[in-house]
């Protein structure tokens, strides 16, 4: 149901680098899943509202007021890469 | 007082450091030493301080584990990810930082399954907890290590959190109490998302007057979340209700098929009690309930395809670059990073979401949600409480449902429809089917915890579970 | 060949001046330190969540309210999902199909609808040596993410670079009079995205369309939408087709290059946002927007017909680019009643407007062009001699009055001076002289010209005309 082309691209959208055999793998897998999850195609919903959430249906608004930032060597304390000011990353637009 | 002080419930070592009977100190080191006992991989991180700092509330000073998704700064907060691996967080989770000024400060933080995803822990990259009941066997998940520390006595308490049962199925799993709150009653600012609309914090602890003490701290509107609110009623301490005409329902969709024999003997049996109590049982639909588990694997995979993309090698935790530009450090990066059943969630999230697909399936699923939040709506106009079993088996074996992630998925089937509908839900011990702990799970309607602890601990009461089995010697 | 024209529908995107980002508490200031301005919730670090900032909202309804679009009384974010390095959680936080205002109207262009969302963070690429395979470095300063967007989206009813641009200059001064935004394009506070397209005259359906990205001023707005369409011209006439793509309008070459997609795909994967719930706007939140409302500029037009007796097409023009409204109302007010307000607004809309960007600080203060104006219309100076006055005021201010004294730019008239220099003039061209004693009135030129010539501007064309012709009839 779910084939190699979708997987493939799937996985782009997902940024998930996956390996030959693991296209087969999660083309069988997510067709398994699926083929149970559609039983609610089955299900007549016509007139049935969308819940994202099933509790509060409104929610209420924060005051325009500043807080304390991070200082910035706790804000790059975790990086895998920075020059001291900002986090490095690989130059966009160069990859495939 | 002797280091025996650990075998007590923590309500009753509350009133022991209340009246002078046990100091802090003693306390915190006896826990320190219990922590240290852990052969089950069920701690994460324990605190390698003797003090623990903690504010001068009700909670006594009683130490709390807490599951790894829950930031803790300066604290290793890895959600069970190889890709979060080391992460030490600039801050700390409201609900965290709230228990502790209540005073239960953070001992131990414990394993799971990966960013919550499994019902059995062996999704966690820091290897799998086993079973204090049986080390062969699962503890159940995502917060197996939780359920398994308090079962086995190595934290007199901890926090858990449930997206669609891994509060409830480990604490069935592990013959220990679980409670999922109202969703929004509690915080979620620093909890490490695996479902946004569904996630919850809530207790793990051995007794149910234990989970309404924790409870009660937890709860209130969080400025910094945004779908917190404020419990309308003060959570009191818990005391077992009078159950006599309190009206409980059983939903025939989640009891049937599929439930193990020793599981239903152990229900009936409760129902039994429950009756002996004086309160009525009657069957009570939920039609729309089998189809919880469908919409679930739609919604959770959808909001975490989106949730985990901020695992991306750039402001912290794993990174591999290849070389590649950016997007090939991302790929690389997500691909070591993540384990494969949190890959294939976020395949199947990123699918449902993707153009085309949407209105068929996570459309579809966010009607069904409304479907199924009717059902409950509707149950408990005729109804004080639904009650399930927690889960349809007792533990199984490590790597026995590991091949087939249906099967994984179907050890939901009980509790998802709850998270669902954002109901709380508490978990019971409730006997033993071939010496394994069995669970019964007391669903009410929104912000009803008070009624189903109160239910709870007067089934609690009758049942006289004896959990010792577990505790590490 | 068939007459083509152009179809362009504008997007705005306009940052809200508000004290905190959309999302958190930290402050969005422009300039800090990389990353100074930073908290779990704009890094996007594991566990944080969004809280909506009211204050945002509040500006959304004014905006709403301003361009005459219609409130919602639910308004839902989604999640819009993409990976880039300027986004931090992968995915902007922005609102899909109940956006907070719908509709609307300004000057001639409609509305389609205007929607909050947050800003995404700054990337600096940077070349730096000492990288292997001498690859780029980009780093990622995250203090302008999160900052408070507002999306203005028109539909495509405008038909020109110039219109374009104009109604752009309207909906900046529309803005900027809500008092929600710097409304600078210089930094980055007003951006617009143009979508281009071509059809034959007559012809309903739209054509393939182009965007334009990030035009930074007015100036490249028109010149790059001009392009664009030149472009569009060129390729249909010849026979070729419009590719659906993003351009970038680079002003000093006037080339358009295309870029680079952010995601192939173009899969946003729009879903509500769960960690936020749906925005209740209620009658109290749309009656706090409607008492903030100021003037707006049609009525600001309105009033300068009545108050000032300007002509409509001069009161629209200069109410409808605010900058110049603004500097109109202040000088006409220090002028006083007694002075002419006529002068003030041609002034402000030829002489100025001609001299000063839109949005720029290099400007002329009104307390300056007011005493510039008193002088000439107290004919101390020549219309000349203010003209380059007023050069030097807009390049490095100062007095009028001073400028005059030590530049010695007074009014040359009536004395020896004039007298003098006419007398030259006719010595040095007495075949001119000749003609115009003759009533060869062509020959007037040149002696006119010496005298200015000799006078640096300053002398009045009409005093130097007359006074050559009695000189020349004396003689």
């Amino acid at each position: 149901m779910i084939d190699r082309s979708e997987v493939l691209h799937i996985a782009k959208l997902a940024r998930l680098s996956i390996s030959d055999e693991e296209v087969d793998v999660l083309a069988a897998e997510l067709s398994g899943i699926l083929d149970h999850v559609e039983m609610i195609s089955k299900l007549n919903l016509a007139g049935v509202e969308p819940s994202a959430h099933s509790v509060a249906q409104t929610g209420w608004l924060r005051p325009d007021v500043p807080h304390q930032s991070l200082a910035r060597e706790k804000a790059l304390d975790q990086a895998p890469a920075t020059d001291g000011e900002g986090f490095e990353v690989p130059p966009p637009g160069s990859g495939t | 007082m002797s280091t025996d002080s650990t075998k007590l419930s923590v309500t009753e070592t509350v009133a022991a450091v209340a009246s002078g009977l046990l100091s802090k100190a003693e306390l915190h080191a006896a826990w320190l030493d219990r922590a240290g006992l852990d052969d089950l991989n069920a701690l994460s991180w324990v605190s390698d301080s003797p003090e623990l700092v903690h504010g001068d509330g009700p909670l006594g000073g009683v130490p709390l584990g807490v599951k790894d998704l829950f930031c803790t700064e300066g604290v290793p907060s890895q959600s069970g990810s190889k890709i979060l691996e080391g992460y030490l967080p600039p801050y700390t989770a409201t609900v965290v930082e709230a228990l502790a000024q209540a005073g239960a400060p953070l001992i131990a933080k414990t394993h799971q399954d990966e960013f919550a995803m499994g019902s059995s822990n062996e999704n966690c990259a820091f290897g799998p907890v086993l079973n204090p009941w049986d080390r062969g066997r699962v503890p159940g998940g995502s917060s197996g290590g939780s359920a398994a520390a308090v079962a086995a006595g190595l934290v007199p308490w901890a926090l858990g959190t449930d997206t669609g049962g891994s509060i409830r199925q480990p604490a069935a799993l592990c013959g220990v109490v679980g409670l999922k709150p109202t969703y929004g009653s509690v915080s979620r600012y620093g909890m490490i998302a695996f479902a946004s609309s569904l996630d919850q914090a809530g207790p793990i602890t051995r007794t149910v007057a234990d989970a309404g003490l924790l409870y009660s701290q937890m709860t209130g509107k969080d400025p910094r979340d945004a779908t917190s609110v404020e419990h309308p009623d003060s959570v009191e301490p818990v005391v077992p209700m009078d159950l006599t005409g309190v009206r409980l329902g059983v939903p025939e969709e989640l009891t049937g098929e599929g439930v193990e024999p020793g599981v239903r003997e152990a229900f009936e049996a409760t129902l039994d009690l429950a009756r002996s109590l004086g309160a009525t049982v009657a069957p009570c639909p939920l039609p729309h309930a089998p189809h919880a588990l469908s919409a679930y694997y739609l919604i959770a995979p959808a909001e975490c395809s989106s949730n985990l993309a901020r695992l991306d090698g750039v402001r912290f935790g794993l990174r591999v670059d290849p070389d590649e530009g950016l997007d090939g450090m991302y790929g690389a990066t997500r691909a070591a990073g993540f384990g494969p059943e949190v890959r294939r969630r976020i395949m199947l999230g990123t699918y449902a979401l993707s153009s085309g697909y949407y209105d068929a399936y996570y459309g579809r699923a966010q009607r069904v949600r409304t479907l199924i939040s009717q059902d409950f709506d509707s149950a408990f106009e005729d109804f004080d409480a639904i009650v399930t079993p927690t889960s349809p088996s007792v533990a199984f074996e490590l790597g026995s449902k590991t091949a087939d992630p249906l099967s994984m998925y179907l050890s939901d089937f009980c509790t998802v429809p709850m998270s669902l509908a954002g109901i709380p839900a508490i978990s019971i011990p409730n006997g033993l089917s071939d010496g394994l702990p069995v669970g019964f799970q007391i669903a009410g309607p929104a912000f009803s915890e008070n009624r189903i602890l109160g239910i709870a601990a007067a089934l609690e009461d009758g049942l006289k579970f004896d959990g010792s089995p577990a505790w590490i010697a | 060949m068939i007459e083509l024209e152009p179809v362009i529908g504008l997007e705005i995107h306009v940052q809200l001046a508000t004290k905190t980002k959309m999302f958190c508490g930290c402050e969005p200031v422009f300039g800090e330190n990389p990353n100074t301005r930073t908290c779990p919730v704009c890094l996007g670090l594991p566990g944080a969540l969004p809280v909506i900032n009211e204050r945002a909202v509040d500006f959304g309804l004014r905006l709403g309210l301003a361009l005459g679009c219609e409130l919602a009384n639910r308004s839902i974010f989604h999640r819009k999902n993409y990976f880039y390095a300027d986004l931090p959680k992968g995915y902007q936080i922005s609102q899909f199909d109940e956006p907070l205002c719908s509709g609307g109207f300004l000057d001639g262009v409609r509305i389609h609808r205007v929607h909050l969302e947050e800003d995404a963070a700054k990337l600096v690429h940077s070349s730096s040596s000492g990288r292997i395979q001498g690859a780029d470095s980009s780093v990622v300063d995250f203090n302008r993410g999160g900052t408070p967007l507002a999306e203005i989206v028109t539909e495509p009813d405008i038909t020109s670079a110039a219109q374009a641009r104009e109604w752009l200059s309207l909906l900046r001064t529309t803005v900027k009079s809500l008092g929600i935004s710097d409304v600078s394009m210089e930094e980055g506070s007003l951006r617009c995205d143009a979508n281009i397209s071509l059809r034959p005259v007559g012809e309903t359906t739209l054509g393939t369309k182009t965007e334009l990205k990030n035009m930074n001023s007015f100036r490249f707005v028109e010149k790059g939408i001009e392009a664009e369409i030149e472009r569009q011209r060129e390729l249909i006439q010849s026979g070729g087709t419009v590719v659906q793509e993003t351009l970038h309008f680079d002003p000093r070459s006037g080339s358009l290059t295309a870029l680079r997609s952010k995601e192939e795909a173009h899969d946003y994967r729009y879903f509500p946002e769960p960690d936020l719930l749906p925005v209740a706007v209620g009658p109290e939140m749309i009656k706090a927007a409607q008492d903030s409302l100021p003037e707006l500029p049609a009525a600001r037009a309105s009033r300068y017909e009545e108050e000032f007796g300007l002509a409509s097409e001069l009161a629209q023009r200069l109410a409808f680019n605010g900058d110049l409204g603004d500097l109109f109302e202040a000088t006409a007010a220090i002028c006083g009643a007694g002075s002419d307000a006529r002068l003030v607004a041609t002034w402000v809309n030829g002489e100025v407007s001609s001299r000063v960007d839109e949005g720029s600080d290099q400007t002329v203060e009104p307390e300056a062009l007011a005493e510039l104006l008193g002088l000439l219309e107290d004919d101390k100076i020549t219309t000349a001699a203010a003209r380059g006055i007023l050069d030097t005021l807009i390049e490095h201010g100062g007095s009028p009055a001073d400028l005059v004294e030590s530049q010695g730019l007074g009014k040359v008239g009536g004395g020896d001076e004039l007298s003098a220099a006419v007398d030259a003039a006719i010595a040095s061209d007495p075949e001119a002289a000749a003609k115009v004693a003759a009533g060869e009135q062509k020959a007037l030129g040149p002696l006119v010209g010496l005298v200015m010539k000799a006078t640096q501007g300053r002398a009045d064309g009409g005093e130097v005309r007359a006074l050559i012709f009695s000189k020349l009839a004396d003689s």
